[in-house]
């Protein structure tokens, strides 16, 4: 994974335990991802929460068209993959991949923790994974 | 801004897939048939809106329809262009600029789902090259998570899919015309959880035209007019949940299907429980499902009783996309809502046939839903 560059450097920070990076709003508001350009105006980059919980998600069983860049050549090596959308209490619900769960783990509100994933040969991606004792607590 | 408007013509070509037409031909051919069904040529046309998404500009129909020197004004607004085209029309007459006017859409797609480019929503690319640009995870994030806060069950999702596909076998106008049983709904390949295969719509080609005419003209003609009691379209309020959204609000925010309804439903002065017969956005099962509450015709859980009891059917209290919709109609964009103003018309006509609602409905609501969140509903009066 060392030899893995972010598919995105603005994306997360680079601490040893890396953030998400959103914007505050001159109203406070926080929002995801961080403007560019002209829109950045007045938006304070902001280290978005690593914790959250599960507001809902899907999974992705066929191989997007471009610009999607994921591994494999086509559709006969496509491996399906989940994706959701977590909430970060008081910050902003984020749309994410969902790494190390099965579909039929997933439940509304789980907690779920950040992480940074290997995602072609090239890139790294951000996803969120449930907390290890999810399964117990998610009821 | 008083005079009251009114739908004299109404053609369409049939959606799906015509490899010997162009988008724009199809469009034609609706503008043709919407002409003859007027008792109207040409050259009566006064002004004309119209668009596609992906096959053209309409302005150019002039060359097969004739060089009558009328004003036509392009209409590009995604999934809104049909719906736009009408109310510009609309607003043509009731100016008293104009006595009648043209509101045309078309469109032709390549096979498989909608591939958008970040750029053009204003998104970093990571969010395509990931894997997120895809219109339909949105509408199974949406449901899946009405779903679970609702209770929904996934049988009702296929029990929607089964409904489109019956209506589409009596709708001379449909793509999909056979009808697929509930089990072979339910147990197709899934495309994004909670929706398979036969829930979503596809993408495809057609083409509708609407003539309408101020009061005076319909008279002058003696034409056979459905009335356009109201016409409301809205974009996206703040904190809103809508498709191609990496970050979502944490507060509750509006909808733009919720501010369209309320403001359709005041212009026309009537309310949901008026309303006999209904084409709501469908892009996919869910879709039709979470519109039944936002358009008010019910409160969010009560759709799996709807469902169950066939209030939804041809001859339920509340039909809904009788002609199939999205789902058996396919999607061509620029078109798409113009096919569910076409298919009240014919309903409040008593011209739908095999699939006309036998109570011969007086009023008709259509609703349409697109990216980057908008929403448009006309509402019909015979």
């Amino acid at each position: 994974m060392s030899d893995l560059t972010p598919i995105d450097t603005a994306l997360w920070s680079d601490d040893a335990q890396p953030h998400l990076m959103g914007g505050r709003l001159p109203s406070g508001e926080i929002v995801f991802p961080m403007p560019q350009g002209d829109a950045a105006r007045d938006v304070e980059p902001y280290k978005l929460s690593r914790h959250g919980k599960l507001w809902s998600w899907t999974s992705q069983d066929f191989r997007p068209k471009e610009p999607y860049e994921g591994p494999g050549e086509g559709p006969h090596d496509f491996q399906p993959f989940l994706i959701g959308y977590v909430e970060l209490p008081g910050e902003v619900i984020v749309e994410s991949r969902i790494v190390d769960a099965q579909l039929e783990d997933l439940r509304l509100g789980m907690p779920m923790t950040f992480c940074i994933v290997p995602f072609n040969d090239q890139h790294t991606t951000f996803a969120f994974r449930p907390d290890a004792d999810a399964g117990e607590t998610a009821a | 801004m008083s005079d009251n408007v009114y739908i004299i013509g109404a053609g369409i070509h049939p959606f799906g897939r015509t490899e010997e037409r162009s988008g724009r031909e199809q469009g034609v051919f609706a503008v043709r048939q919407a002409l003859q069904d007027a008792g109207l040529d040409w050259p009566d046309i006064e002004c004309a809106y119209g668009g596609s998404a992906a096959a053209g500009s309409a302005d150019i129909m002039v060359n097969e329809l004739g060089l009558t020197s009328l004003p036509f004004t392009n209409v590009a607004n995604g999934c809104a262009t049909g719906g736009s085209a009408l109310v510009s029309a609309q607003q043509a007459i009731a100016s008293g600029m104009y006595d009648l006017a043209l509101a045309v859409g078309f469109d032709k797609h390549p096979r498989g789902a909608f591939n958008a480019k970040p750029s053009d929503y204003g998104l970093p690319e990571w969010y395509g090259q990931t894997g997120m640009m895809l219109t339909t995870q949105f509408f199974a994030l949406k449901i899946q998570r009405y779903m679970q806060l609702h209770g929904i069950s996934r049988e009702a999702l296929g029990r929607v899919a089964e409904k489109a596909f019956r209506n589409g076998a009596k709708t001379p106008h449909a793509w999909r015309r056979s009808e697929i049983d509930l089990d072979t709904i339910m147990n197709a390949p899934m495309i994004n959880d909670p929706l398979t295969k036969y829930m979503f719509c596809a993408p495809a080609e057609g083409g509708v035209a609407l003539i309408l005419a101020s009061e005076k003209k319909m008279k002058e003609l003696g034409a056979d007019g459905v009335k356009i009691a109201n016409i409301a379209v809205r974009t996206r309020p703040p904190d809103s949940f809508e498709v191609f959204q990496a970050g979502v609000s944490v507060k509750d925010g509006g909808k733009p299907t919720i501010l369209a309804s309320q403001a359709a439903f005041e212009g026309a002065g009537i309310g949901p429980e008026d309303i006999e017969v209904a084409q709501l956005q469908d892009t996919e099962s869910g879709a039709e499902i979470m519109h039944m509450a936002e358009n008010g015709f019910c409160k969010d859980g009560d759709q799996e009783q709807w469902l169950s009891e066939g209030w939804s059917e041809i001859g339920g209290k509340m039909p809904i996309n009788t002609d199939g919709g999205c789902i058996a109609c396919g999607e061509p964009i620029g078109a798409s809502g113009l096919r569910q103003v076409y298919e009240n018309v014919e309903q409040l006509r008593g011209r739908a046939g095999e699939r006309q609602v036998p109570t011969m409905p007086k009023t008709g609501y259509s609703h349409v839903y697109g990216a980057p969140g908008l929403s448009a509903v006309a509402i019909l009066q015979r």
